[in-house]
């Protein structure tokens, strides 16, 4: 009997631990991920000098394996996307991201000391949908705010959705999106959205 | 002292119904049927106005900015930023009280305080180094905490995007315009200016953002806006809409 209890314990330890790791919590998640792209950026002059190559590999490695982009895209492209063909889901995606890095790029260039400051997160255990909010604090600046949703996608935390000052990126591409495909239809969009990320005005040149 | 916060909103009125007039005869220009939004349903007009501006904007004020920020180092600016924020914080802080945040008006009153005395005028922020933050607050905001919607979204001569009860509270709060009660009107004017050229020199990057990131500008700035406003309202958590969004997307 005692043997038994010893193993009982044993395995409710062992099952507890896996359990943990199998599903961190969405804002330690979240702390986790910032942090690493803090301080690899603040690591890396080419980062910040918006070296286009480098920061989607640091994206691809660091970020995207936790986004649901697939469930980004289709709720940013909104009712279309179920009238789309798979491959322009695929094309749709793939700019999408483009268009993104490149929104995001232009930023590094402004890290130094900044920080990230965690709030705390309202939600329950059953949750399968949350928001966690955080603030990148910068020394004698007001801090700027940078909430996400995740939604919890086969036991793990995957982000779809990021607000920026209050401003969540899926809604404010909808109507756009919307637009172009009422008037142009799907591959519109998608020719617009490549004319965007490749036209002249493509920011960052080194 | 209600003579010259009067004056300019009779100034306000003025230039907004010229504008108005002005942009009349082309209400008619680009605004697209498809991207009709129930919360824009003066798009025609809003989009021939947001024209106006940029071409105000191209014309004048961002060269404005853009020289400013080549004449002046970083440092220097932004004790100029400062400066107004800080002629801001006070109203802010009456704001807070107005919404029922008695400790923010308190920590806004005494923010102002710190910052005008031993901020040299306002010029040092050192209230924020020390851990009491700016909460920027007015009467859009205040209206909105009171339930007021916002409205139809707006886009203002000068002043740009805008909604019926932001337009409002913009009206409101010209009476509490520090700068408003300065009598000489030279000083008041270069103020004045000086305050919009900091602000745009802020924007610079911004703007050059939006203009490479954005399908349609003025939709990007639109949906911006008004998320923007409503995040103020609820001081970063505004509540989840209540209508049942389409999920085009269940996941795999």
């Amino acid at each position: 009997m005692k043997r038994f209890l010893a193993w009982l314990s044993c395995a409710l330890m062992l099952a507890t631990a896996f359990g943990a790791v199998a599903a961190e919590a969405p804002d330690a998640l979240i702390n986790r991920i910032s942090n690493e792209m803090l301080d690899k950026i603040k690591a890396d002059q080419d980062l910040r000098a918006g070296d286009f190559a480098k920061i989607a590999a640091l994206a691809d490695t660091t970020v995207m394996p936790h986004v649901d982009f697939q469930r980004m895209t289709a709720l940013a492209v909104g009712r279309n996307w179920r009238s789309a063909t798979p491959e322009q889901q695929k094309r749709l995606m793939e700019e999408f991201r483009v268009l993104l890095l490149r929104t995001y790029s232009g930023a590094l260039s402004a890290v130094n000391d900044q920080s990230i400051r965690m709030k705390p997160m309202r939600a329950a255990p059953e949750d399968t949908e949350v928001i966690v909010r955080s603030e990148v604090v910068h020394q004698g600046r007001e801090p700027i705010q940078l909430d996400y949703r995740l939604r919890k996608v086969d036991g793990a935390w995957k982000i779809y959705d990021v607000n920026v000052l209050g401003v969540w990126l899926v809604e404010t591409y909808r109507n756009q999106f919307a637009q172009e495909v009422s008037s142009k239809g799907i591959d519109g969009l998608i020719r617009s959205l490549s004319e965007r990320n490749r036209g002249p005005d493509q920011s960052k040149k080194p | 002292m209600t003579r010259v916060p009067a004056r300019i909103g009779r100034l306000f009125a003025a230039s907004f119904v010229a504008g108005a007039i002005l942009l009349g005869g082309c209400a008619t220009l680009p605004g697209s049927e498809a991207s009709r939004s129930p919360r824009d349903p003066f798009e025609s007009y809003n989009r021939a106005m947001d024209a106006f501006n940029q071409a105000l904007d191209d014309a004048v004020v961002a060269p404005a900015a853009r020289a400013y920020r080549d004449a002046l180092p970083e440092e220097m600016r932004a004790l100029v930023s400062n400066f107004f924020a800080n002629l801001w914080d006070l109203p802010s802080a009456g704001h807070q009280l107005l919404q029922g945040k008695p400790e923010r008006a308190f920590m806004g009153l005494f923010r102002f305080a710190v910052n005008t005395t031993l901020g040299f005028g306002g010029i040092a922020d050192i209230a924020t180094p020390a851990g009491i933050e700016r909460h920027r607050e007015d009467f859009g905001q205040t209206l909105g905490r009171w339930g007021m919607p916002p409205g139809p979204y707006l886009v203002l001569p000068i002043f740009g995007p805008s909604s019926a009860r932001d337009t409002l509270g913009l009206v409101l709060d010209f009476r509490n315009d520090p700068i408003s009660y300065i009598d000489s009107t030279g000083t008041r004017l270069g103020l004045r200016a000086l305050w919009i050229v900091d602000l745009r020199e802020r924007l610079l990057d911004a703007s050059t953002l939006v203009q490479g990131i954005a399908l349609d500008r003025y939709l990007f700035v639109r949906d911006s806006y008004l998320q923007r406003r409503r995040n103020l309202v609820w001081d970063g958590e505004p509540p989840e809409d209540d209508e049942e969004e389409e999920d085009v997307y269940n996941g795999k």
